[in-house]
């Protein structure tokens, strides 16, 4: 079977629950608003017109007006395009950077081991808003920072999981008769390994794509995160809660988008799961 | 048996002294990079240059790097946070001073948790397959989905300012216990609606993994009422992984604290933390972050060791497989 029709038939199995099907339409949706962000939004993001604030849905804002004028359905969209930016830069550094770390844990002398495990333990034990708090203190806050501590904390999660996967298959029949045959150590890992343990880190990343997103908009929301006026759902929420007396329109726009989107992916994320190996990810 | 007990408690010791460690040389490390001069800030622009450099060689910052992280060690190990650079406060006071407030919120959060998500998921694995039990299922996943800030907003909008039930914002100055519980209604709910959510899950899939151990059959077997099983032996193993999860909720709270008592204007470390940020003190926030990490690693060690006395079958080697 290919690539494509084990995917297709995935995708089947995760819409085929209510659950999974509503998660694939969210998440589809937020993906299209993010990948063509400049066609779908009906303004530029950031054009001021305050003449016009506050103004109610109509047929030019589609869901109204900030207080600075600015359309928020546009906004809104945009915000996609930053969450998914990072959420995919974060993922993907931890992703790299925590198989790499895990697959040579498995591989690594118990002494050496142990001690990447320690690590592990270490960061997973750091309550890691409040460690982005105090390094957002130093450094300013800015998208970069996000994205780093994003993929510091997530790094054990993909690490256990990946030193896991490797341990299992480390003493395979067909690990070592390739060994046998003088397979060299990076063949091993790259065509042997790698490819059979990617199924459930995939898997754990996409489950993670709603924590990034929730903590991207959290550090946002404080002013601590993405920077006004870049429109994330963060900066969104906070711009509308700081006139939440005036209107609520534009806070509660903000976060409904915000809850549904993060709604969408634990849906799809889970069905996902569900769909190929429910025993992925259990531990939180 | 006693000696690898005691060699588990051995090496929990030293991994919680290895993060509270790695914590504090984190922490160190950033101080030493934080742009600005706190002997600056703390004299305001007038301060002329021999002043400052008093100043300076008063807090210590003229002597080499490794003589101030002894120094920030032994400080932080007799218990001096350092001073805060804005007001001239000891920080430890100011972490004391507003701890109760953060720590009630995040225990009255566990409590509400605990006491309507536990019942949920026994009445969802004992109604297994019901629409109650699809519609309890998703609420869970809703809740544990939306973000808590997110939430906290909502529940702002729609009970403080359009029905206007509960007083909005801050706590009670007047030391009126019921005007103060009637503040912390709003912040404790959405700070625990994601924890709802999860322990409802957990309990339902846990006591329906046990519901189907052999010794559950043995006892039905035994003619033991389906009551009992349910409530004495099901639900005392389904409560096992409530606790670990309760563990690494603690710290995640901490984390959502922040934004809960910021959204609702309350005292508390996160708003202490938060307000510290925006005026660059940095000893303010190094204090109360460093706080923050040892409450959360101290229960998860007691959680980790608690989970042990209740279950001893998993005591050790628990670092091993992590997806536990």
């Amino acid at each position: 079977m290919s690539v494509l029709a084990s995917l297709m038939s995935t995708l089947r199995t995760v819409c085929s629950t209510l659950t999974g099907a509503v998660g694939f339409a969210i998440v589809l949706v937020v993906m299209v608003c993010a990948i063509f962000a400049p066609w779908v939004a009906t303004h530029n993001p950031d054009a001021l017109d305050v003449m016009n604030r506050f103004a109610a849905p109509s047929g030019a804002h589609w869901l109204g007006t900030d207080h600075l004028g600015r359309d928020l359905f546009s906004r809104m969209v945009h915000g996609a395009s930053v969450a998914m930016q990072i959420a995919i830069l974060a993922i993907g550094m931890a992703l790299t950077l925590g198989t790499t770390l895990g697959i040579l844990a498995a591989y690594l002398p118990a002494r050496s081991e142990r001690f990447v495990l320690i690590l592990f333990d270490v960061i997973s034990s750091f309550p890691s808003l409040v460690l982005a708090l105090a390094v957002v203190a130093v450094l300013g806050p800015s998208t970069g920072i996000v994205v780093v501590i994003v993929a510091v904390t997530l790094v054990p999660h993909f690490g256990r999981v990946a030193r896991s996967q490797t341990l299992t298959l480390k003493n395979a029949p067909f690990l070592e008769a390739e060994r046998i045959l003088g397979a060299s150590w990076p063949r091993l890992v790259f065509f042997h390994v790698l490819p059979n343990i990617l199924g459930p880190l995939v898997i754990l990343a996409s489950m993670d794509i709603p924590v990034v997103i929730t903590i991207e908009a959290g550090l946002s929301f404080l002013g601590l995160g993405v920077r006004p006026p870049l429109a994330s759902w963060g900066t969104l929420i906070q711009d509308g809660y700081q006139y939440i007396s005036q209107t609520w329109l534009p806070v509660v726009v903000s976060s409904v988008a915000l809850g549904l989107a993060t709604l969408g992916f634990t849906l799809f994320g889970e069905a996902l799961r569900d769909a190929v190996d429910p025993r992925i990810g259990r531990e939180h | 048996m006693q000696a690898d007990t005691a060699r588990y408690l051995a090496s929990r010791l030293v991994t919680t002294a290895l993060i509270v460690f790695g914590a504090m040389l984190l922490l160190f490390t950033l101080s030493s990079i934080v742009p600005g001069d706190p002997a600056a800030i703390l004299l305001g622009p007038q301060a002329t240059p021999e002043y400052s450099k008093r100043m300076i060689s008063e807090m210590g910052l003229d002597q080499p790097i490794h003589i101030r992280l002894w120094r920030f060690f032994a400080n932080v190990a007799s218990g001096n946070l350092g001073i805060d650079i804005v007001s001239g406060r000891p920080v430890w006071g100011m972490i004391t001073a507003v701890l109760p407030y953060t720590i009630v919120l995040t225990f009255s959060a566990i409590f509400l948790a605990v006491i309507t998500g536990i019942p949920l998921g026994i009445f969802a694995a004992t109604h297994r397959g019901s629409v109650m039990d699809s519609i309890l299922a998703f609420i869970s996943v809703a809740f544990i989905a939306v973000p808590g800030f997110v939430i906290a907003i909502f529940l702002l909008l729609i009970f403080a300012i359009w029905l206007n039930w509960l007083p909005v914002l801050g706590t009670s100055r007047s030391g009126d216990w019921l005007d103060e519980f009637r503040r912390m209604i709003l912040p404790t709910v959405a700070l625990s609606l994601g924890w709802v959510g999860f322990i409802a899950r957990l309990v339902r899939t846990s006591m329906l993994e046990v519901m189907g151990e052999n010794y559950i059959r043995t006892s039905r077997a035994y003619g033991l009422s389906e009551r009992l099983i349910t409530y004495k032996y099901a639900l005392k193993n389904a409560c096992i992984p409530t606790i670990t999860i309760l563990g690494l909720g603690i710290g995640r709270l901490l984390g959502g604290a922040v934004l809960i008592e910021i959204v609702f204007a309350r005292p508390g470390l996160g708003r202490l933390i938060y307000d510290a940020i925006s005026e660059r003190n940095y000893p303010v926030v190094q204090g109360a972050v460093l706080v923050v990490v040892v409450v959360f690693v101290l229960v998860n060690l007691m959680v980790d060791l608690s989970y042990s006395a209740i279950d001893p079958r998993i005591r050790h080697g628990s670092s091993g497989g992590g997806a536990a």
